[in-house]
């Protein structure tokens, strides 16, 4: 099979989908000639022209509500934000107006809406260019939320949101662009709510989001080599969440680590790690761990800065105390 | 050139700070080319004359809020070379103490309130700032610098409004260099972006952002005037950056033509202009004007080589400064 690239991969969903849906366009700040700073939407504006590739002054706000507007009224919008950090910008739109409409209306105004953003630090890129947001739009009823780990997962979980007929947050590691995947040429979708088992293992559950997998992916090589085998599962989308994979996987395995890149705390793994409490408490031989980013704003300096978020190694690490027991912290 | 003032150590002084700028600039460049600096810049390097025209009317009391392109506010507004070299490569003596880097980069000794890297973050900071001065009873005025892909922001419309209904001491400063990354300015901005300024009643200029003495003394006049409680005023510096939107943006024949660029360069350089008229009118001969470049080359060169060895900050301040400690004292009731 091809290999691609992650960038390559959005890229070709949404050229698919423009091409098979008219009422699709694209919005945001150097969105066309430019393609956006990490080119990754290069040459659609070549091939669906400006009126469908839209670029917009530095109005998140404004051009956030503007696509709103367009998707109640029978367009399918998919809007870029540069960087999720931009997220606060356009809070207000997105939470208040694009996630309650359809409830509000009792069901009869639907905001078939696609945001494309980002996330991911260690890019040396400072506190307002680092940020991993998604817990903050997982939390609000109404929006659904993917987290593509490979050039695979990004263009089938893009063509799927594309198509849904609701607001979607798609967040793309943004060190992740030139990663290469195999991609079938056929076409495909992947359906929200199914989680992908990447390695099957047996002794302990890593429950991994986005560039996480990868993390979990190379502790699990090291980890088998010391004959503990590791799960490897990505849940893909967080809303809807695949919870029985997760919890089928907790009960054959009895301990789990959760790993993201958001902040730990009020966070993604806390969420994760909460369901399978309660619902495979009985299965489980050690707590659930959760590995978040540190609870501080993303450091500048390489020196801090990599010592902000999880690693192979700290996964590596934890996953050898469960096994040994050393987390049970017994009153 | 606006005319004369007969002030040689103020004209010295704003020749010395746009060297200076553009000094720094280099070598940032070169500190990325050769892959030893962390991350991406934004330079400034042909808007030298807005940043030291405008800082050079203020005083260390009177406030600055600054941009992702911030080296060159901040250099205009009183830093030092080490400290800035430092915070560039994330070293514990930077001015953020690494935490920042190029992006927020600010030597708050001298008020300047930061770099931001949210285009328009700092417009409700500069007029907050300017709030306070005027509860405070305090004379200092603030100066808000924005590029002009920022007035796309409603955040300056809602500022801006306040500021004029309770007559805030705070200039907003537009740097119109023509471009918000990689589309023109015309293309993201409708009608005359001072036109929305005196929509709100406020006084807006237009300059030449290439004349330093121009801006100098159009910002004397603003200040002083801001000072009294007649702000606030709207001022759009028409410049040009020379680099691309940032060290990494090379190939951009796309969106910006080499022609123009070499005309900037070449005809409207505020460093080289102003070298001349100095020259001119005998306040500086050329010799004099390299001697301070040179100078001010060997202590840039310094500077980097102490902050290529200087050390990173121990990773035990990662988790240091995310509050900031309230003394308990305060908290007694009655206290
Ligand atoms: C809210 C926000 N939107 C987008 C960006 C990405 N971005 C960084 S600089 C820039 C262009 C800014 O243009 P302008 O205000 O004219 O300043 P200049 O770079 O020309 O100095 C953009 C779009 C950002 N940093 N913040
Ligand atoms: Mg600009």
């Amino acid at each position: 099979m091809r290999h691609i690239t992650l960038s390559q991969a959005v890229n070709e969903a949404i050229a698919e989908e423009m091409r098979r849906d008219l009422t699709t366009f694209l919005i945001g700040e150097d969105v066309a000639e430019a393609g956006t700073p990490f080119k990754v939407l290069a040459g659609l504006v070549e091939e669906f022209g400006p009126e469908r590739v839209i670029d917009t002054p530095i109005a998140e706000p404004g051009f956030m509500g503007i696509a709103v507007g367009a998707a109640l009224t029978g367009s399918r919008p998919i809007v870029d934000l540069m960087f999720g950090d931009f997220l606060y910008l356009i809070m207000d739109q997105l939470c208040n107006q694009a996630a309650k409409a359809y409830y509000m209306s009792g069901g009869k105004l639907n905001v078939p809406l696609v945001l494309r953003t980002n996330l991911g630090a260690t890019r040396r890129s400072a506190a307002q260019h680092s940020q991993s947001l998604h817990a903050l739009v997982a939390h609000i009823p109404g929006l659904k939320v993917a987290m593509p780990s490979s050039a695979y997962e990004a263009k089938g979980l893009m063509k799927t949101a594309i198509r849904d007929n609701n607001p979607v947050v798609i967040l793309e590691d943004k060190l992740m662009y030139n990663d290469k995947a195999p991609v079938p040429e056929e076409e495909y979708l992947i359906p929200f709510g199914e989680a992908h088992v990447k390695r099957a293992g047996t002794d302990i559950t890593l429950i991994a989001t986005s560039s996480m997998v990868q993390v979990c992916e190379a502790a699990a090589e090291t980890l088998a080599a010391e004959g503990i085998s590791a799960e490897v599962i990505d849940p893909r989308t967080l809303v809807p969440l695949d919870e029985a994979t997760l919890i089928e996987s907790a009960k054959k395995t009895s301990r789990v680590i959760v790993v993201d890149e958001g902040h730990q705390s009020y966070g993604i793994t806390g969420e994760i790690a909460g369901r399978i409490n309660e619902k495979a408490f009985y299965h489980l031989d050690a707590p659930v761990l959760r590995m978040g980013a540190m609870d501080v704003p993303v450091p500048f300096s390489p020196a801090l800065e990599d010592i902000t978020v999880p690693t192979p190694e700290g996964v590596t690490e934890n996953a050898r105390k469960l096994m040994s027991g050393e987390m049970i912290h017994a009153a | 050139m606006a005319d004369t003032k007969t002030n040689t150590e103020d004209f010295m002084r704003m020749y010395r700070q746009m060297v200076r700028i553009r000094v720094f600039e280099d070598n940032a460049n070169q500190l990325y080319l050769s892959a030893k600096m962390p991350g991406l810049t934004h330079m400034y390097s042909g808007e030298e004359a807005v940043a030291v025209g405008i800082c050079e009317a203020l005083t260390d009391d009177d406030r600055i809020t600054s941009t992702h392109r911030g080296h060159g506010h901040c250099v205009a507004k009183g830093a030092d070379y080490k400290q800035m070299f430092c915070e560039l490569l994330g070293k514990e003596e930077g001015y953020c103490r690494g935490k920042g880097g190029s992006m927020h980069i600010a030597d708050q000794s001298h008020g300047n309130l930061g770099a931001n890297a949210i285009v328009g973050g700092s417009m409700g900071i500069a007029t907050g700032s300017a709030l306070r001065a005027k509860l405070q009873g305090s004379d200092d005025v603030t100066v808000c610098f924005f590029g002009d892909g920022a007035t796309a922001q409603g955040l300056l419309y809602e500022v801006m409004n306040m500021a004029a209904l309770w007559q805030l001491p705070v200039i907003y400063a537009c740097e119109n260099n023509g471009y918000s990354e990689y589309t023109k300015t015309e293309e993201i901005a409708a009608g005359s972006i001072t036109a929305r300024a005196e929509a709100f009643g406020i006084e807006a200029f237009t300059v030449d952002g290439q004349d330093v003495l121009a801006v100098n003394d159009l910002s004397q006049k603003l200040v002083a005037r801001a000072r009294k409680g007649e702000g606030p005023f709207f001022v759009e510096l028409m410049t040009y950056r020379y680099h691309g939107h940032h060290v990494g943006d090379i190939n951009r024949d796309y969106y910006r033509e080499k022609e123009e660029e070499a005309i900037w360069k070449e005809q409207r350089d505020p460093i080289v202009n102003f070298g001349k008229w100095l020259s001119e009118e005998g306040i500086a001969s050329a010799e004099d004007l390299k001697a301070m470049e040179d100078e001010i080359r060997a202590e840039a060169k310094a500077a980097v080589d102490y902050a290529l060895s200087a050390k990173y900050p121990d990773e035990s301040e990662v988790d240091m400064h995310v509050f900031a400690p309230t003394d308990p004292a305060t908290l007694r009731p009655g206290a």
